[in-house]
């Protein structure tokens, strides 16, 4: 059923850095063929992840985006029973054939691929409490039915599964218990500096100072109710570097704060701390 | 080799079992340790943590196991770390003190610190001797010490070491042990849900088409109906303040549990302050919200009442005289007469009580539970008031029920 793990080891990519925690937790996933479960704050690249262990092993990325309505079957396969009825009354082919409205989902698709992909199901909290337990015995066994065809669809090759989660609702143990979990904590100036060169190569350095400062300063302000991530940042120093603004002062106003901050009053109580009642240009 | 951590982590409260054990061996086996501790402690914390709230008791256990097995320089305890956090400022030294402390070579210190943590008993904060902080021992933080030891705050260049980084538990913030799942209580309040199809036919009903197709001899005849939708209503009140403070971390838990179910067709949540006089308020910090006659007005007998409080008060302040608007007047009603008109309102109603049960047969407690069913709030109180809910009318003035 499975082929022999490849001996790779994952250690980044050139835009993905990561820290030995998180290598070693893919390696995990990737030696004992498990989902890699990775939780951490909005922004720390999570979804990210994915494509980077991708792209480092050279394999095919499926995504399955989790919405509140998915349903787990939704990504085993879909009877198209609305084409049946349609061919069954216009005579277009045959509609004996059951096969032939059986669409495959994301997993259905992973499953039945024949080289080994990775699957990315993100932002499993979404869905309905029940639907990770749904998912139980599939991403184990890494098989299902087909209940209107019997059919079985089984995994060649089992695919590098990489679940994330925002953390809105709490997963039920069974499901954790056969995750490779890692916790992506917020990077600390170091990584996040080198984070920015690989994002914004040949940054004027002092910029990139001042934008840093500023941006662990902001993260420290206690009465923020939603606090910038690394993407935030990436996205602020995008738009600095645009306007081509080069001198940042934190007393001083800030430009295009709207790009960190996300929530009205955020803008508002920053102004109010550190712009002496200015409001920013956002 | 590794099978004491493991108890070592059950003992912390980390369920770890079998499953995970073959999962370690097997990591292990296959070389992803890179033969160190350092790499151990990566792996080891993928497979073992299910859950960011186990990362600090993962930390800690492994701080407490595998201490000591590299240099005894990293012997550093809990309790040290905790001494040294809150490290104190220390006064200016005079010069003949500062000479004095200078006159130590590393060897002896080293020594002289293997001594001491193993005499040290307690926290100690000054003086020449002990490690501690603000003091001129060689040991320790924000010592004067210019040849000490640093023992815990910011340490520099050493931040890979295992040990240092459990050492560091970075992930204190993120425990909970006190938790009452919220898990368990969205899976207990889901059982209020019921369903029913209303609205515009928009779902195909593909047994139903395909029936109507046959009668048709054949001809394609589509049949729709409307989607489910949720059809629960629900009306929660809680008690909030004085003396339900203690009770404050499961009631917000509780809050957010409710607040985040989407299997409600309407929620509508109120406060109210020991008793009901008249009001239910829209927020913590009682303002706004309606008062009992509008609600009844507004909300159908078939919502469900789910009133939480500890229902514990003195005798006098269920009779409290109050209008509708909360004022006292003396021809107004009282307390347990509002509450009365909620439980008579709303056809299912329940209590739920976060106070032990053993004190529910005395006091106002004893008086409410015989106007409301009167439940734990615990899952399986909640499961209970929920079973409750659901089946049907609530016999008025029902006396208190587990």
């Amino acid at each position: 059923m499975t082929s022999a793990p490849p001996p790779v080891r994952f250690k980044g990519t050139a835009t993905y850095l990561t820290h030995e925690g998180l290598q070693a937790a893919v390696n995990c996933a990737l030696t004992l063929q498990r989902p890699l479960l990775v939780k951490g704050e909005p922004g720390t690249g999570k979804t990210l992840l994915a494509e980077a262990i991708a792209e480092a092993l050279g394999l095919k990325l499926l995504t399955w985006h989790v919405k509140s309505t998915t349903r787990a079957q939704d990504g085993l396969y879909v009877y198209d029973t609305v084409q049946r009825l349609y061919d069954s009354r216009f005579g277009d082919g045959d509609v004996r054939d059951i096969r032939r409205y059986i669409r495959l989902g994301p997993l259905g698709e992973a499953f039945s691929s024949p080289e080994r992909v990775v699957l990315l199901i993100d932002e499993v909290d979404k869905a309905d409490l029940e639907f990770p337990n749904d998912l139980l015995h599939e991403l184990d066994r890494m098989r299902f039915r087909i209940t209107e065809t019997n059919d079985e669809v089984s995994a060649k090759h089992r695919p590098v599964v990489v679940i994330t989660s925002n953390n809105e609702k709490e997963l039920p143990d069974a499901f954790l218990r056969r995750c490779v979990f890692h916790f992506i904590d917020f990077p600390d100036t170091e990584l996040m500096r080198r984070i920015v060169d690989v994002h914004h190569p040949g940054l004027d350095t002092a910029l990139a100072e001042q934008a840093l400062k500023v941006f662990y300063e902001l993260r420290g302000f206690a009465r923020l109710r939603k606090r910038p991530s690394t993407s935030e940042l990436i996205d602020w120093i995008t738009v600095l570097k645009a306007q081509g603004i080069h001198d940042l002062k934190l007393e001083e106003q800030l430009p295009f704060l709207g790009a960190l901050l996300k929530k009205e009053q955020d803008l508002v109580s920053v102004a109010e701390a550190f712009g002496r009642g200015r409001k920013s240009r956002a | 080799m590794f099978l004491p951590f493991f108890y070592e982590l059950r003992r912390r409260g980390l369920k770890v079992g079998a499953q995970e054990a073959l999962a370690l061996a097997g990591a292990l086996h296959a070389g992803l340790h890179d033969s160190s501790l350092d790499g151990f402690y990566h792996v080891a914390r993928a497979l073992l943590v299910h859950s960011e709230t186990q990362l600090d008791p993962f930390d800690q256990a492994f701080l407490a196991h595998f201490q000591g097995v590299e240099t005894a320089g990293l012997e550093l305890t809990q309790e040290i770390l905790s001494w040294l956090e809150e490290a104190r400022e220390r006064p200016q030294l005079s010069p003949e003190e500062m000479a004095l402390l200078e006159a130590l070579d590393p060897e002896e210190i080293r020594r002289l610190y293997e001594e001491r943590l193993r005499e040290q008993q307690e926290r100690h904060d000054g003086g020449n001797r002990w490690i501690g902080t603000g003091g001129t021992s060689p040991f320790g933080n924000n010592g004067f010490n210019r040849a000490g030891m640093r023992v815990g705050g910011k340490t520099g260049g050493r931040q890979g070491m295992a040990l240092m980084q459990a050492g560091a538990r970075a992930y204190a913030g993120y425990r909970d042990d006190l938790v009452l799942d919220t898990r368990q209580l969205a899976v207990a309040l889901r059982k209020l849900r019921a369903f029913a199809r209303e609205g515009v036919a928009e779902e195909l009903d593909v047994d139903e088409s395909i029936a109507a197709t046959a009668r048709n001899a054949g001809e394609l005849e589509v049949v729709t109906r409307p989607p489910r939708r949720p059809n629960t209503r629900v009306v929660l009140a809680m008690d909030v303040g004085g003396s339900m403070d203690p009770y404050a971390a499961v009631m917000s838990r509780l809050f957010s549990v409710a607040s985040q179910a989407t299997h409600f067709k309407e929620l509508r949540i109120y406060y109210f302050h020991n008793c009901v006089y008249g009001k239910l308020y829209a927020t913590p910090q009682l303002t706004g919200g309606m008062t009992v006659p509008e609600l009844t007005a507004q909300v159908g007998r078939h919502h469900k009442l789910v009133m939480v409080g500890d229902a514990s008060m003195a005798p006098y302040e269920l009779a409290i005289r109050t209008d509708a608007e909360g004022r006292y007047k003396s021809d107004g009603l009282e307390g347990l007469t509002w509450l009365m008109q909620l439980a008579q309102h709303f056809e299912r109603n329940v209590w739920l009580n976060p106070e032990p049960m053993g004190s529910w047969r005395s006091g106002s407690i004893a008086t409410i539970a015989r106007v409301f069913p009167m439940f734990a709030l615990t899952v399986e109180g909640l499961g209970e008031a929920v079973n409750h809910l659901t089946r049907g009318r609530t016999a008025k003035g029902s006396a208190a029920r587990r």
